[in-house]
């Protein structure tokens, strides 16, 4: 913990930006979520202290440019294939931690065959994937996780089910395949939630640390530019409208599957 | 006493950490205009009610707020 | 396996030439004429110390290699046709970061499903920047089961000389038949040391490493552009390699690459025994394109007419047309649907050109 002289007093500094990340200040709309993960992600990873091991694989969508925000290595990808090229890197440099960071359009839309396939290889990747519900970067076009009855520049009457389908629920689709070690859904749209959701990025990392399999947290987030809200509505809305489409929680934990798996071995034994 | 600092060039006045705050000791003053040409808040402490809590810093979007705690000054 | 002759299939060599250039990692997904690739790689590279993926899609697969490539490591990928055009943004992105790597696109019938017979339909997207963008390939094109091991491996090693991805452009036919091949000329090596750019673990002090292909000030995209740009122009001057055979005296010069170029040999023999002279220059890199040495003999006295034998319609021929630039006739024998040349579909139009340098039926002009 730094100690700084303030006005001749000692002070411990006990909040302040993360040493993994770089002096640029984030270039994202006032109040936007990609922000407080950029920051937690950045606290997890000093906390783990991995930030020189680290590998950033940077997307393409309003965190296209994550990589002048973070404070490793990193590589700007093809729009939707940050798996594909973190399988790659992985492969020849497993010593090497890889983070993908990617949006709702890149992992679910255009990417959605690498994201399952790279889960389902069990790749040990730790996939950040911010869901807002919507293309940020292009202006507010409708993405797979849209909400039903959300107008967007693509679906101005309103998502409608009959003719565009259902907002898709990635965390619920990967859980099952076995190459999950951790896949969680989190929030950040108050401190509680903000917390609960570092836990669970640091918890992500850890299944790739320990050799467990592929990891993701789905974070959703807010887009107050193109919701066109303020930042306090934006997360008002993710706490009352996202979260009740996209159910917050654990969907795969692969060190409580192995304390079941014990547990009924004891029983039978 | 515990205090925060408000780094008035990267916080963008999105106010969230304004109702973050227990004692609502962030107020939207407006009173000057940062490089970016936004308003940042503005941390009004006078009773020295902050308790470094940093529910302010963990809302922040942008790691603008720092927060400090006084050494405890080991008595002589 | 032993390093003097061994007889194999061209899909195999290529793969074994991957191995003495020191390639640890191989992305692909299954297409025929290059399955054999594929199906090697996953039973050998381990032995190696490599790593093989069977990718969801070639588009997954080349983007893996970028992740390899882009930690240092020397990868590949290989495909055909279809597969190589789902790579064209990858290897975009991958000119632009200067990443080194090696496609190998086993070419077959296009467009669309094709055939899986023989066809020189990609040369333009394989030579012309085949993605978005103002990029170029090195692009080699062997035309025996000695040169798909033998490119495959100098692909590598022009790739890391030159930070830029190499392709090896060959056809079905060259992937599949099986001749004797030496590797004494592929010592076993290990890649260059690349820590100046590549990704990795870093100690404190560093600089830290990105690769990036987006530039949002057109000033600064122009500056990159250009460097890109300066590096092809050197290539240009230091890289162009070709082969002639019988070329000193001959009267038609011919220039084809691939399993027409084989063929040509036949047709050349024939002519010879016919007191005719012919000969032929092949080009082995088709990117950077031998121009100057085609104008050299579209200069001579010697050389009365060019003709370009291709499986496509009409693609190298362009090409070597900005070489002759009208100085001689220019003449262009097809193929198409996968039918693969025999000698008299060559000495016929030969004979009828050495007889009138400007015979109608076979010479090509840009109408």
């Amino acid at each position: 913990m730094d100690v700084v002289t303030i006005e001749g007093n000692e002070y411990k500094v006990v909040a302040q930006r993360p040493k993994s990340l770089t002096d640029k200040p984030f270039t994202y709309c006032p109040g936007c979520n990609h922000g407080t993960t950029h920051k937690i992600i950045a606290e997890v990873i000093d906390e783990l202290g991995i930030q020189h091991r680290c590998i950033g694989i940077a997307s393409v969508g309003c965190s296209v440019f994550s990589y002048e925000f973070f404070d490793f290595d990193f590589i700007s990808v093809p729009h939707g294939r940050a798996l594909a090229v973190a399988t790659g890197a992985k492969r020849m440099r497993p010593n090497s931690v890889l983070m993908t960071y990617q949006g709702d359009g890149d992992l679910a839309a255009i990417g959605i065959a690498e994201t399952i396939h790279a889960c389902n290889r069990g790749e040990r990747v730790t996939c950040i994937f911010v869901n807002n519900a919507i293309y940020g970067m292009t202006g507010g076009q409708m993405a797979p996780t849209t909400l039903l009855g959300m107008k967007t520049t693509t679906s101005p009457l309103g998502r409608d089910a009959k003719r565009i389908g259902w907002p898709i629920k990635m965390s619920e689709m990967l859980a099952p395949l076995p190459g999950a070690a951790y896949i969680a859904r989190v929030s950040m749209h108050d401190a509680k939630h903000i917390l609960k959701a570092k836990a669970a990025i640091k918890k992500a990392f850890r299944a790739q640390l320990e050799d467990k399999g592929f990891s993701m947290v789905e974070v959703l987030s807010n887009c107050n530019v193109n919701w066109h809200v303020t930042p306090q509505e934006g997360v008002k809305f993710v706490e009352e409208h996202m979260t009740k489409n996209f159910p917050l929680g654990v969907y795969k934990d692969v060190w409580e599957d192995e304390k079941a798996a014990k547990q009924t071995d004891k029983e039978k034994g | 006493m515990p205090m925060i600092e408000i780094l008035d060039d990267t916080c963008k006045g999105c106010l969230l950490c304004i109702p973050a705050c227990p004692h609502e000791l962030i107020h939207n003053t407006k009173a000057k205009l940062n490089k970016r040409g936004l308003y940042p808040v503005e941390y009004v402490d006078p009773d020295g009610k902050c308790t470094g809590c940093r529910l302010c810093s963990i809302v922040c979007p942008d790691a603008a707020i720092r927060v400090y705690k006084e050494v405890k000054k080991k008595s002589a | 396996m032993s390093d003097e002759r061994v007889f194999m299939k061209g899909n195999h060599a290529a793969c074994e030439g991957a191995y003495r250039a020191g390639c640890k990692g191989y992305f692909g997904y299954p297409i025929t004429p290059q399955n054999e690739v594929t199906e090697y790689m996953s039973a050998h590279i381990w032995e190696h110390g490599g790593t093989f993926i069977q990718s969801e899609s070639e588009v997954a697969a080349i983007n893996m290699v970028m992740g390899a490539s882009a930690t240092g490591t020397r990868a590949m990928t290989s495909s055909s046709s279809p597969g190589i055009s789902l790579k064209q943004e990858g290897l975009s992105y991958i000119a632009m970061m200067e990443l080194p790597m090696v496609v190998m696109n086993v070419v077959r019938c296009g467009p669309g499903l094709g055939n899986i017979a023989p066809h020189q339909g990609d040369y333009f997207q394989a030579t012309k920047g085949g993605g978005h963008g103002d990029y170029r390939l090195i692009t080699l094109a062997p035309n025996s089961v000695q040169e798909m091991a033998q490119f495959v491996y100098d692909a590598f090693n022009l790739a890391d000389k030159w930070r830029n991805p190499a392709m090896v452009l060959t056809d079905g036919t060259i992937g599949q038949m099986m001749e004797p091949v030496d590797y004494t000329t592929m010592p076993w090596m290990d890649p260059p040391d690349k820590s100046e750019w590549q990704l990795d673990e870093f100690q404190e002090g560093r600089e830290r490493h990105v690769l990036t292909s987006i530039w949002l000030d057109p000033a600064d995209m122009a500056v990159a552009h250009e460097k890109l740009i300066e590096k092809y122009e050197r290539l240009k001057r230091e890289e162009v390699r070709y082969t002639e055979y019988l070329t000193d005296d001959a009267e038609v010069l011919v220039v084809a690459i691939g399993s027409p170029s084989r063929v040509t040999h036949s047709a050349i023999r024939i002519l010879r025994q016919e007191g005719l002279k012919v000969g032929l220059l092949r080009p082995i890199t088709v990117w950077p394109f031998p121009y100057s040495a085609i104008r050299e003999y579209a200069d001579s006295k010697h050389v009365k007419a060019i003709l370009v034998a291709e499986m496509n319609w009409g693609q190298m021929v362009e090409d070597v047309k900005l070489s002759v630039l009208g100085k001689k006739p220019l003449h262009f024998v097809p193929k198409h649907g996968g039918l693969t040349f025999t000698p008299e579909d060559l000495t016929e139009p030969i004979r009828e050109i050495l007889k009138n340098p400007e015979s109608p039926n076979t010479l090509w002009h840009v109408s």
